[in-house]
């Protein structure tokens, strides 16, 4: 299919165009505002990042003071997971979902509007502590009693909490949202079993974040009640108790790093079939290990805590319950390889990005297995093998993931195509830095490296492990930079994309790219999960097979 | 295949809960967990000030009477009764029997709001404060967020009261109202529990 080059139209006036963006409630622009925000303060967690592994390049370093480390840990941790990886995937779910469903936008579109401003002004307020004396430095799990009035006196404590509640309240509403516009608003036809698979993620992530974020409201709410009203929750010199924060947060917290990877889950999902030119193999099952996942993983948050001393009883529990996670998990990596297997795989970006999360993901699965069992997690735990092993899942999976969908859909959000040499640069920079910088964490937790601490002395035969480390931060970097410079770039020099460029089966390709602000002329009819192939092939429709 | 094209099975068309019947299902499941959050603290707390190293201070024994939380609790649950004869006048088209019976249920929940406001200053005055000691902690926040509930809720009522007197909420979108009385119904549902643990089991 050939695409005429569009004429040039009047560039309206740029106030008009910010009004068109601040003021708008079409999904898909909700969506890529959400994805601009997470890259913003996906460069901006990455800067201290770097700024951290730079004062551990060498020991007894004086880059950074340990209040600037404890301030920077901080609000890496904080970043990445409420203002980079929460909404990133909300908002390609934004975008993807009512077009893959087969509807003309979210069920509550300015509720939606809402969740958005929300959840950045909730990013800008944390951030806002840096301008009244420092930034909380209590880490991002904010263990009590550091942030009771006695160990946190500036505003900083206040401005963490405030700001979570805040962009809490913005995650809820989106949760809200994809519950409704999946259950409720789907193509005639599409019962629950021909949901596209990154919906049916984003649907049990929903889901999960209904279950687990108000949690995380309740016990900040009571942070700010101890600070703010001398109430008594987590002060154990009156009688409260710093152990119930631990249960409350990871209560969140675990559930947390679910919230993170099944909605990746769904675009590898996605995008195995299409660039392996074949069905997802075992479509139920995929379907059904998603919920199991959900459904365990409610239940295994204290094995963060295996270190604090809970009885022997609640030990096994922990610890069998979060090796059952690993039954679903497992169920859905040898889907998707048998998903491959035969397959006429084709790997261009979005592929290559999948494969990465394939193999790194399974090696995060792994070392997640070993700090399961409680006696091996008394000895690592806090150590730089936990490190190690949760970027080994966030990057290796979340981020991967995100990026293969990202390359996926930018086709269909803008129009052009990314540039596949900048793709394959930025894949191959990220690929190398990551295990250059994360495998070695590993290493230097088994020699005893605690986290969190803003230096080290030089007879400890840490220094190789952390020198490596900076190494492929530094490999990285320009990584990041590049992806900023593709997205950006190619909505001028790509190549025009057309409605398919993959020859993809999902509904969000059988509308033009951009699509049009009311997604399709005439809602489809969908009679199988691959309906754009029954479209095009009716001679052999799916939906004889299913 | 030869030649001839397969048609496709007949579609069956969706019937269960609408889009917003959904979401609301969706936002009460969120205030579930948030209130069994607030809960389960308050219970794992129960009875923390009168051990070693405890903050003293008043007991709910002490001083919860349960005299007029009675009262306001009626109040509350038969509100859910009203609110329920509201809806169904509404669907009669019977819009007077409707604006009646809403009103009943706004009054029925600014009397519990009134009824919690005097037990509250009482309780101060017998020196039981967020400060004073874990008691006074979890129950003001326990008690406090239903209460800010069910005055969002009286709000949200007297806002649709304002548009029917306008004509604007009737018999042909009595939807909202249902999504409403949903809501309504659910803060009742809480009290019941939040009742039950303290000032049946806590006491």
């Amino acid at each position: 299919m050939s695409v005429a080059e569009q004429p040039r139209v009047e560039t309206p006036p740029w106030t008009a165009t910010l009004n068109e963006w601040a003021a708008t409630v079409d999904h898909k622009k909700i969506g890529l505002l959400y994805i601009g925000m997470s890259v913003v303060f996906l460069v901006v967690a990455g800067v201290e990042a770097l700024l951290m592994r730079w004062q551990l390049i060498v020991p007894r370093n004086t880059f950074l003071s340990p209040q600037i480390f404890n301030q920077m840990f901080t609000m890496h941790g904080t970043t990445m997971v409420f203002f980079v990886g929460m909404p990133i995937l909300i908002g390609i779910g934004n975008f993807a979902v009512p077009l893959q469903i087969g509807a003309r936008d979210m069920a509550f579109p300015r509720l939606n509007a809402l969740g958005f401003w929300v959840t950045l002004f909730g990013g800008l307020l944390v951030y806002f502590s840096f301008l009244t004396g420092g930034a909380p430095d209590f880490g991002w799990f904010a263990y009590a009693p550091l942030t009771e009035k006695t160990f946190a006196r500036g505003p900083a404590a206040d401005l963490w909490a405030l700001g979570l509640i805040v962009s809490g309240i913005g995650t809820v509403t989106a949760a809200v949202n994809f519950v409704a516009t999946i259950l409720g608003m789907r193509a005639p036809g599409m019962s629950l079993w021909k949901i596209p698979f990154f919906s049916w993620t984003i649907l049990w992530t929903s889901v999960q974040i209904l279950l687990a974020l108000p949690p995380l409201t309740a016990a900040l709410i009571m942070v700010v009640f101890d600070r703010q009203l001398g109430a008594h929750f987590f002060d154990a010199q009156t009688g409260g108790s710093s152990y119930l924060w631990q249960h409350m947060f990871w209560f969140f917290g675990h559930p947390e790093v679910y919230i993170l990877i099944l909605p990746g889950f769904g675009m590898i999902a996605e995008i195995v079939p299409v660039f392996s030119r074949k069905v997802l193999f075992g479509y139920e099952f995929m379907a059904a290990a998603t919920m199991a996942i959900v459904f365990i993983s409610m239940g295994v948050w204290a094995h963060h805590m295996f270190c604090v001393g809970m009885n022997r009883t609640l030990d096994l529990y922990f610890a069998g319950a979060s090796l059952l996670v690993s039954i679903p998990t497992g169920i859905k990596m040898f889907n998707w390889l048998a998903t491959m297997y035969g397959g006429r795989i084709w790997l261009a970006s979005p592929m290559l990005f999948a494969c990465g999360f394939l193999s790194m993901f399974l090696i995060g699965g792994l070392t997640g297995i070993m700090l399961a069992a409680a006696p091996f997690d008394f000895q690592l735990s806090d150590s730089y093998f936990v490190v190690g092993h949760f970027h080994w899942v966030l990057i290796g999976g979340t981020l991967f993931a995100t990026f293969a969908g990202l390359h996926y859909w930018y086709p269909k959000a803008t129009g052009r195509m990314l540039s596949e040499r900048i793709a394959r640069w930025q894949f191959f920079l990220l690929f190398v830095g990551f295990i250059v910088t994360f495998g070695p964490m590993h290493i230097a937790g088994m020699l005893g490296m605690p986290r969190r601490i803003y230096t080290y002395d030089a007879n400890r035969g840490w220094d190789i492990w952390n020198q490596l480390a900076t190494v492929g931060g530094l490999i990285q970097a320009p990584s990041y930079l590049l992806f900023v410079y593709n997205i950006i770039a190619s909505l001028w020099k790509g190549r025009p994309a057309g409605d398919n460029p993959w020859d993809a089966w999902t509904l969000e390709w059988a509308t033009t790219s951009p699509p049009p602000s009311y997604n399709f002329e005439e809602i489809p009819t969908v009679h199988s999960r691959r309906p754009l192939w029954d479209l095009r092939h009716p001679d052999d429709p799916d939906w004889q097979y299913e | 295949m030869s030649g001839e094209l397969l048609k496709p099975p007949a579609i069956v068309p969706y019937r269960g809960p609408s889009a917003a019947q959904w979401g609301m299902l969706a936002f009460l499941l969120s205030e579930v967990a948030f209130f069994s959050t607030l809960i389960m603290v308050y219970l794992v707390f129960l009875g923390a000030d009168t051990q070693e190293g405890g903050r003293g201070g008043p007991t709910p024994a002490g001083v919860l009477s349960l005299g007029l939380v009675i009262g306001t609790t009626i109040c509350l649950l038969s509100s859910s009764a009203t609110i329920h004869l509201a809806e169904r006048a509404l669907r009669r088209g019977e819009e007077t029997a409707f604006r009646l019976w809403w009103t009943a249920t706004i009054v029925l929940g600014v009397v519990f709001l009134a009824g919690t406001a005097y037990e509250w200053r009482e309780l101060i005055a017998q020196g039981l404060t967020v400060r004073r000691n874990l008691f006074g902690t979890t129950y003001y926040t326990l008690v406090g967020f239903h209460g800010v509930h069910v005055t969002v809720g009286a709000i949200v009522m007297s806002i649709v009261l304002a548009l029917a007197l306008r004509r604007q909420v009737t018999a042909r979108n009595p939807h909202g109202v249902e999504l409403v009385s949903w809501y309504w119904h659910f803060v009742d549902g809480v009290w019941v529990v939040v009742f039950a643990v303290v000032y049946v089991v806590g006491r």
